[in-house]
């Protein structure tokens, strides 16, 4: 896997800066405290630049490559900015057999981006997940939390066009 | 006193199928109507039936509602609530000619036995008093004031409970090995990170019924000599963790928790982790890793967790299921749960029902219980009659029981013993449309995404494992890719570092082993037989066909022509397999071969 740093500028503030360097420094001596760590500073910047990345080596007097290795290990932090409507694809085994796949499929289609990816204006990004636990609804997507089931690829148009 | 009770199902499932709304209705009508010190709502965990939720049940009739939607809410009130009247359409379906009332009456219900879900979709997960007020914490006040920690661990031990997680190692041993480690320091840590794809028990658990949790973490902590707790949750369910957060403070708040526990001397502390997404963190090692803050890749055992653990400390790990069953066996006592299950595997066990089966949801039932019971009884059998094929269990560690081995009954041994596992409980039925080929490159493929990529024997082989199944299902496939492929699962399992490798091949064995006419068909004849991988697909117009000629006109290939008002012909030559033919055709002249 490739990771590839943001493509977008970064554009964090002195006021995120802080409210992260306040959490760091009031926690450094909880052991493990580096993903509580991570999950604060998404929490806050929405995603996990460079920048941020070093913020937290620092404060926590940790290696950056450390900071970064965790940090690409777990599939919920992400080193890119999430688009201005999430677009999430249940792949769990029971949306899965539902037909789950030709949905996402057709999501990326219609996009023309893939799962993981954010278009281009910033709009809408893709992601493919774990299972959320509404299987009883399967296959379901969200976007932006709001939750879809039994969709079928002839439902997406619809479902994007309340978003445009 | 409230003279009527309205549960609404607060779990996941009925809550993102909009049951907050139903709550906020209900309070509303209820107030408008002058009834708010009559009756009560109350938002509650996990009652099982996922499938028909968002689900209300009304006590004391105990009448089950099923699809409530907002507009009802006024007719429940006016008709039930006020006028004492069913409301009966809305009332739960058995089947056409049977119209039961109450959710206890239900084959659903009546075939299970509940322990690790006792209090789910009974009480308020919120509220402490509700879980006291059903013998709750009941079983830690009589370890702190009548047993002494060996005691606490031999009645485990003798109840014979053994892991909920997966393996099924014997729970009291567990025990036994993380108490006689001598340490100032000790952890008892709960693996909330359930990852399985289609297993949801352990959410239902936390989120119906947090306490039952806690105390067994207390009591767990009292018989191993440890005095931190930590709880691994996925971040992925914010209502559990949520709850947990509420009971944690709640159970402070009454002295439960933190120092000198009912004025008996013990201190006991929890601390909730969450993780971040990564299916190795299951692992009991990785997990342990992850709370460290470290990047979760296992590590080598021995040394074993009760030995050198969480922070290099003797650690007691145990799944939340596990744990849900402590408190009752401390109270009803090891006999009675002995009772229950079969010879090596004592108790219940809960299943996530998912896949192509009409009732969606969570089931609990004694071990032994037969497949088709659960099945046919409780799951109510596989939707549009279509037939059973296969049965998974165990996620991607697991394996199929086919439809030939429906009336084993299960438990951990027998599953093993036909290839699959008990895992931590998702149970995915497949019915004749499912491929089981593609099943297995599913979970392959999800295997290779969350290896850790530590050791390679699971890093690079699962890889290739994947690489023969892709082969297969493209149509490209030869006969001794299937012997290349069986040596290569048996190497894996036999190499791999930890239990995410050493299981990964297992849904490939079973399937090749269950189903291997499917793989000579994809192989041979290049066919899907359940007209799955797209691929191996090829479309054909039948005499269906009226010439209208949308397909000619919607093909994105130009594949198809014809002459109008005569049957039309696709050149397979060209055909993409895109199906967009298929899906637009009205008179259904377009069949998968």
């Amino acid at each position: 896997m490739i990771i590839k740093g943001s493509t977008v500028a970064f554009t964090g503030t002195k006021e995120q800066e802080a409210e992260l360097r306040e959490f760091l420094k009031a926690n450094r001596e909880v052991s493990g405290v580096l993903m509580p760590a991570l999950q604060k500073a998404q929490g806050i910047y929405g995603y996990l630049p460079e920048e941020v990345q070093k913020i937290i080596a620092e404060e926590l007097d940790i290696p950056l490559a450390e900071v970064f290795g965790t940090a690409t290990f777990y599939s919920q932090f992400t080193l890119n900015p999430k688009g201005k409507n999430e677009i999430a694809v249940c792949l769990g085994t029971a949306c899965y057999v539902k037909g789950s796949g030709e949905v996402l499929a057709k999501i990326e289609e219609e996009l023309g981006i893939h799962a993981g990816e954010c278009t281009s204006d910033g709009k809408f990004s893709i992601s493919a997940t774990r299972c959320i636990g509404c299987c009883g609804l399967a296959p379901v997507l969200t976007v932006n939390g709001d939750v879809y089931g039994k969709v079928v690829p002839e439902d997406v148009k619809g479902i994007l066009e309340k978003y445009q | 006193m409230f003279r009527s009770q309205v549960l609404v199902c607060g779990g996941t499932g009925c809550t993102s199928n909009h049951s907050r709304e139903l709550i906020v209705e209900f309070e509303n009508k209820i107030k408008e109507y002058n009834l708010d010190k009559d009756v009560q709502v109350v938002r509650t965990g996990c009652f099982g039936l996922c499938a028909v939720g968002p689900v209300v049940i009304v006590y004391p009739e105990g009448a089950f509602y099923c699809h409530v939607q907002v507009d009802d809410v006024k007719e429940i009130v006016e008709e039930h609530l006020i006028k004492g009247r069913l409301v009966g359409r809305l009332l739960y379906k058995e089947s056409e000619i049977t119209n039961v009332t109450a959710l206890s009456d239900t084959n659903f219900i009546k075939k299970q036995t509940r322990i690790a879900l006792k209090n789910c979709g009974v009480i308020n997960p919120e509220e402490i008093d509700e879980y006291i007020a059903y013998d709750g914490y009941q079983a830690l006040i009589k370890v702190l004031t009548t047993m002494k920690p060996q005691d606490v661990i031999d009645v485990i031990k003798e109840s014979g409970l053994r892991g909920r997680g997966g393996g099924g190692f014997p729970t009291g041993m567990k025990w036994q090995f993380a108490a006689n480690s001598i340490n100032d320091t000790k952890y008892v840590c709960v693996n909330a990170d359930e990852g399985d794809p289609g297993a949801f028990m352990d959410r239902s658990i936390l989120e119906g019924d947090p306490h039952s949790l806690l105390e067994a973490m207390i009591i767990a902590g009292y018989a191993i000599g440890s005095h931190q707790g930590y709880i691994y949750i996925r971040a992925e369910y914010p209502i559990a963790v949520k709850r947990l957060g509420v009971a944690i403070a709640q159970a402070k708040e009454y002295g439960l928790l933190g120092k000198n526990i009912l004025d008996c001397g013990f201190d006991f502390d929890v601390e909730i982790r969450l993780g971040a997404g990564a299916f190795v963190c299951g692992e009991e090692t990785a997990l342990m890793t992850s709370i460290e803050g470290h990047r979760g890749e296992p590590r080598p055992r021995p040394p074993f967790p009760a030995v050198k653990g969480l922070f290099g400390k003797p650690t007691l790990l145990n799944n939340v299921e596990t744990y849900a069953n402590i408190a009752q066996i401390i109270l009803n006592g090891a006999d009675w749960f002995k009772n229950i299950g079969t010879e090596k595997s004592k108790g219940t066990k809960v299943f996530a029902l998912g896949g192509k089966i009409t009732n969606t949801g969570l089931v609990e039932i004694p071990m032994g219980t037969t497949l088709r019971e659960v099945v046919e009884d409780i799951g109510g059998g596989i939707p549009n009659g279509k037939k059973f094929k296969a049965a998974q269990t165990g996620g991607p560690s697991g394996g199929c029981i086919p439809a030939s081995l429906i009336d084993i009954p299960i438990d951990y041994d027998n599953l093993i013993s036909i290839g699959s596992m008990m895992g931590s409980g998702g149970l995915i039925v497949m019915d004749e449309d499912t491929c089981m080929v593609d099943i297995a490159k599913f979970f392959l493929e999800f295997t290779v995404d969350e290896s850790c990529g530590k050791c390679t024997p699971c890093r690079i082989g699962n890889k290739r494992l994947l690489e023969l199944l892709e082969k297969i299902t493209s149509g490209n496939g030869e006969l001794k890719d299937l012997d290349e492929m069986e040596e290569l699962c048996h190497y894996i399992k036999e190499n791999s570092l930890c239990g995410l490798g050493q299981t990964a091949p297992n849904p490939v064995l079973s399937t090749m082993r269950y189903f291997r006419d499917e793989y000579i068909s994809h192989i041979v004849d290049k066919k899907c037989p359940a007209g799955v991988c797209r691929k191996l697909v090829k479309y054909v117009i039948t005499d269906k066909c009226v010439g209208c000629s949308l397909c000619s006109r919607k093909c994105p290939a130009n594949a198809i022509s014809g002459k109008l008002k005569e049957k039309f012909m696709i050149d397979t030559t060209k055909c993409i397999k895109c199906g967009v033919c298929y899906e637009n055709c009205k008179f259904g002249a377009i069949v998968k071969e």
